[in-house]
């Protein structure tokens, strides 16, 4: 079905194969960057006590709704010719796209795992500490035990990046062959009247969330 | 000659406005076997986990084998003392995978690791349990889990926070004969404040109240000619708690 598409609309199969494989690279990146900062962020603000932790907390919840529009323009005037991170050359840059969406999914991960590790039995530290945990088992144990929640952070987190569509625009600029991802192209597309491509392009990325997501439920209904 | 290995001196710890420990100062004797004992809220957990390195004294000095514990000994130190908890915490695994937990902390190799859970999980009857998931068993199965977690890790000193408090009277009984056992391989100190238990398994008795050591003695002397009013009121049955 796509194939035929694909010719009629002068779209190879190996375009979009790359557009694809593009979009799971720079998201996939995004979310492992996001989960390598958030992680630490979550472990501090769940175990230590400090005056304005619950403002912190409220903070990085509030934080996921953030516009992607609105971060895309941030991010653009930051990474611009002119902007103070210019000469780091990340606008027009997958590179850009993944940075871009990792600081869009960091609260993500960070309110999830808060709560998943707020939600766990507190001796749990204590456990690891008397069986002889140092602090960086200690807290690998925290996540472990916390896991369902931490995967379901890594999950949004990936589906909040591939679906975006503002970051990737305003930081990608949809250059064909260097950082055009599914979102952008299907914008490009149905604005171009190209309607069926932009269906096409949408059972693509729908196909990709919800597997993923269908394969961590049965991994989690398998680990249970 | 009696080798102390642990000691306290002038410990004393708050939470808020509330004084857990008062001043407190005591010895842990290589190989005996020593109750806290005291009424709720003496301050025994609190006692226990300072021992264990897991809470630190707001005053006082902790002293290992005569030296004083700092800030970069206190791992080491961890590794040497074990504490089981009043309430049993499993790990979301297996049986095995909990007992092996503190072996793989410490780099064993697989081959060391699966020899001591197996042995140790024959000593304490949980063979046939390695792959049921620890959060599943029972209150009894978890407590010997946990037991069985501490004591795989040859622990110097084996800390045991009232050990049979939310128990039935036959599990309560079967803890209690294990403890009996383990008596003979490790130095154990265990809260309670449970008279009976602290009669039938403790060698010496340190009296807790108020934060406060009212007694450090034998377990005879403390049970037949107890020195302070507080300690003879427990015995007696007459503190509220």
């Amino acid at each position: 079905m796509f194939e035929s598409l694909f010719q009629t609309l002068s779209f190879s199969a190996t375009e979009l194969f790359e557009i694809t494989l593009r979009s799971i690279q720079v998201s996939g990146g995004a979310t492992l960057l996001g989960a390598a900062v958030g992680l630490p962020i979550s472990l501090t603000l769940t175990f230590k006590e400090f005056k304005g932790k619950p403002f912190l907390i409220g903070f990085f919840n509030a934080l996921m709704g953030m516009p992607t529009v609105a971060l895309g323009l941030i991010l653009y005037l930051l990474f611009s010719k002119t902007g103070p991170l210019g000469p780091l050359h990340l606008l027009y840059n997958p590179l850009g796209i993944m940075v871009g969406q990792a600081i869009l999914v960091t609260p993500i991960v960070v309110s999830f795992t808060v709560g998943a590790i707020e939600a766990l039995d507190p001796e749990v530290r204590l456990l690891a500490k008397t069986l002889g945990a140092s602090k960086i088992q200690e807290s690998l144990t925290v996540i472990r035990e916390a896991g369902r929640g931490v995967v379901l952070a890594l999950a949004a987190s990936f589906n909040r990046a591939v679906a975006e569509l503002g970051v990737a625009l305003m930081v990608g600029g949809n250059i064909r062959g260097i950082t055009r991802v599914l979102t952008t192209a299907i914008a490009l597309e149905t604005v171009r009247g190209e309607i069926e491509l932009g269906i096409a392009l949408t059972i693509v990325l729908l196909l990709i969330v919800f597997t993923l997501n269908l394969a961590l439920n049965i991994l989690q209904r398998k680990g249970s | 000659m009696t080798q102390t290995i642990l000691e306290l001196v002038n410990v004393s710890k708050s939470y808020g406005s509330v004084e857990a420990l008062k001043d407190v100062s005591l010895k842990v004797n290589k190989n005996e076997t020593l109750a806290i004992l005291g009424p709720n809220g003496a301050g025994k957990t609190t006692l226990l986990k300072i021992m264990a390195g897991l809470t630190q004294p707001d005053k006082g000095t902790i002293l290992y084998n005569g030296n004083p514990l700092t800030e970069e000994q206190v791992l080491e130190f961890r590794r040497k003392i074990t504490m089981v908890f009043q309430r049993t915490v499993m790990l979301n695994t297996t049986v095995y995978e909990n007992v092996a937990y503190g072996l793989k902390l410490r780099g064993l190799s697989k081959k060391e690791i699966d020899k001591r859970v197996k042995e140790t999980l024959t000593l304490f009857g949980l063979k046939g349990f390695e792959n049921r998931k620890a959060k599943n068993l029972s209150g009894g199965e978890q407590q010997k889990v946990s037991l069985a977690r501490a004591l795989t890790l040859k622990p110097e000193i084996l800390l045991l926070d009232e050990p049979t408090a939310n128990l039935d009277v036959e599990n309560a009984s079967t803890i209690e004969s294990i403890i009996g056992r383990i008596k003979s391989q490790t130095t154990v100190v265990f809260a309670t404040h449970n008279l009976f238990q602290a009669k039938r398994l403790a060698e010496r008795i340190v009296y807790l109240s108020s934060g406060k050591v009212f007694e450090d003695t034998s377990a005879k002397d403390f049970f037949e000619k107890p020195k302070t009013i507080e300690a003879l009121k427990f015995i007696k049955g007459e503190t509220v708690f």
